[in-house]
């Protein structure tokens, strides 16, 4: 007892079998269990048979084609609006200029509270395709005629890329406030008096200083980005027929829950783990993650 | 000297302002979608249906009749909906706060063996993405005869392995002196654990409900998988079949709507507090 007050973390008093690396195994179950899955055909908790790659060769159809390209039209996106667009704000709102900041940063939080599949109605008739639609209104004031906006991947993708921003701009930015302010304002002082202008203070102290924080931003952003489905579902209901919107996750649920073909619905799981991992690992190395000096 | 000095606090000032209007129309921007959501509620469908979304308030057809609709319709489904979103809510929270303030505690506070493999896990479980382990847990629900029970949608999500990870890392940033000297007094490790720990984590936990009650309120794919009796449907997954591509029940959409932003917003403002 008296040589565990003496380390700096305490020993347990006695083992328990959840530290036992034993558990190991169980815990990734679910995880080998789908790359077992993505060889099989599965007919029936009992029926299942190995089929080796043909879930792979008969995924490179029509559907999961569409259903790819939406998703990286998506990602991509979502990465770039939803990295600056923040970080902007962020940035005005720790530089003392805005009254009541904390009044600001609280309201831009509500949207994350809300319901995506709620919110999506909202969005849906504001960009519908009647002329009398608000989005079509708007577009009017400009003398420009209306758009049926979600019956096209590329001003569909625009209307999703908006209820994302929409719905997560206040989180971005509590992240990037939270990084801003560890940045010592000494550092912002000293440059004043160096004459560096406010938009070279943002790239010389700023930026870098939010590196981490950008990081781990960039991060889940990529993630939510491909394993979207929610805001897809919102804006076009579960299974609408021409396939627009419809992201890879949505793709597995139809293969695997509507056609029942799980083993094949594994299979797109898995080639969506590559893709989010290779994405992601990609990302890291261009932001240095895995220099030795950070 | 002092000329400049003014020059300046005059451009301060256009700055502050000009800073402060940019902020405030962007939230006056955000806030539209409520109060198209907030407007539509008080109109009856067959408006919604012709006219379609208008920002204008119409005092002619506007009234709380469609809220009495959420009463009426199909049997007072709506209700139900609600009492299953709210069932799983605060399951779902208690159990997540309960055990992952345990575990990232554990994690935290105690060296022993496997300790840097289980915390190696569970930042592996964060980094894949929950979708692709739909199909296996389904079939593990199947095997152990949970579909279509609360108990089933809210097992993945007992101990999420982001809040285990949120309450280590602060954790880390508690004295561990307290326990120590807790032990000394010869108080047990969970009297230490709920007596002395928990009190200094408050604020841990107050995150944690709030971010544990937006996911479980709002989540759409899981329950849509395991549930599969109107009845027991959670609010995302009601409110998804009263829209179809064959036309919506907007009588009952949108009233739902604002209601199923209340619950939330109330959680956030209480947890909010503890920050």
């Amino acid at each position: 007892m008296n040589e565990s007050s003496l380390s700096r973390q305490t020993t347990l008093r006695k083992k328990h079998w959840i530290t036992d690396p034993k558990v190991v195994p169980y815990v990734l179950y679910p995880f080998i269990s789908t790359i077992m899955m993505s060889f099989q055909r599965i007919d029936g908790p009992d029926n299942v048979e190995w089929i080796g790659t043909a879930n792979y060769e008969k995924l490179w159809n029509r559907n999961f084609k569409q259903a790819l390209a939406t998703t990286f039209r998506y990602a991509f996106w979502d990465v770039v609006v939803l990295t600056i667009v923040p970080l902007i704000f962020a940035v005005i709102l720790n530089s003392g200029s805005v009254k009541y900041p904390s009044f600001f940063k609280s309201v831009y939080f509500i949207p994350a509270l809300t319901s995506t599949i709620v919110v999506g109605i909202v969005f849906r008739l504001a960009f519908g395709s009647l002329p009398t639609a608000p989005a079509n209104r708007l577009l009017a004031l400009f003398g420009l005629p209306p758009k049926d906006w979600l019956m096209f991947a590329d001003t569909g993708n625009f209307v999703l890329i908006l209820l994302t921003l929409w719905r997560w701009m206040g989180v971005n930015i509590i992240y990037y406030i939270s990084g801003l302010q560890a940045i010592p304002t000494e550092l912002y002082e000293a440059a004043k008096i160096d004459g560096a202008s406010s938009v070279q203070q943002f790239f010389h102290i700023s930026l870098p200083g939010i590196k981490p924080v950008l990081i781990y931003v960039i991060t889940i952003t990529v993630l939510g980005g491909f394993a979207m489905f929610t805001e897809s579902v919102a804006l076009w209901a579960q299974n609408n027929p021409g396939g627009v919107g419809r992201t890879i996750v949505g793709y597995m649920y139809m293969v695997g829950f509507y056609k029942n073909n799980m083993g094949m619905a594994s299979a797109v799981g898995l080639v969506l783990l590559g893709l989010v991992l290779v994405v992601n690992l990609l990302q890291l190395i261009a932001m240095g993650f895995f220099k030795k000096e950070d | 000297m002092k000329h400049s000095n003014r020059i300046d606090g005059k451009r301060q000032r256009t700055k502050s302002i000009l800073a402060t209007t940019l902020m405030f129309i962007t939230a006056a921007l955000l806030m539209i979608p409520f109060y198209f959501m907030f407007l539509s509620s008080l109109k009856p469908g067959t408006e919604m249906l012709r006219n379609g979304l208008s920002l204008t308030f119409d005092p002619g057809v506007s009234s709380f009749k469609n809220y009495e609709a959420l009463n009426t319709y199909r049997d007072g489904i709506y209700w139900k909906w609600y009492k299953s979103s709210l069932i799983i809510m605060v399951l779902q929270t208690v159990a997540g706060l309960v055990l992952s303030s345990m575990v990232g505690y554990g994690l935290a506070m105690y060296r022993f063996k496997g300790r840097n493999a289980i915390f190696t896990l569970v930042l592996i479980l964060m980094m894949v993405p929950f979708e692709i382990l739909l199909l296996p847990l389904y079939r593990m629900l199947i095997k152990a005869h949970l579909v279509d029970t609360y108990f089933g949608v809210i097992l993945p999500y007992l101990v999420p392995p982001f809040m285990i990870f949120f309450f280590r890392q602060y954790v880390l940033g508690l004295p561990r002196e307290m326990l120590e000297a807790a032990r000394i007094d010869g108080c047990t490790d969970y009297g230490v654990f709920f007596r002395i720990m928990v009190p200094n984590m408050i604020p841990a936990f107050g995150a944690m409900t709030i971010l544990s009650c937006m996911n479980s309120w709002n989540n759409l794919l899981w329950p849509l998988i395991v549930l599969n009796t109107n009845e027991k449907f959670t609010i995302p997954i009601g409110m998804g079949t009263t829209i179809t591509p064959y036309g919506n029940a907007f009588d009952v959409l949108m009233p739902g709507a604002v209601m199923a932003v209340v619950p939330i917003i109330i959680v956030y403002l209480f947890a909010q507090k503890t920050g």
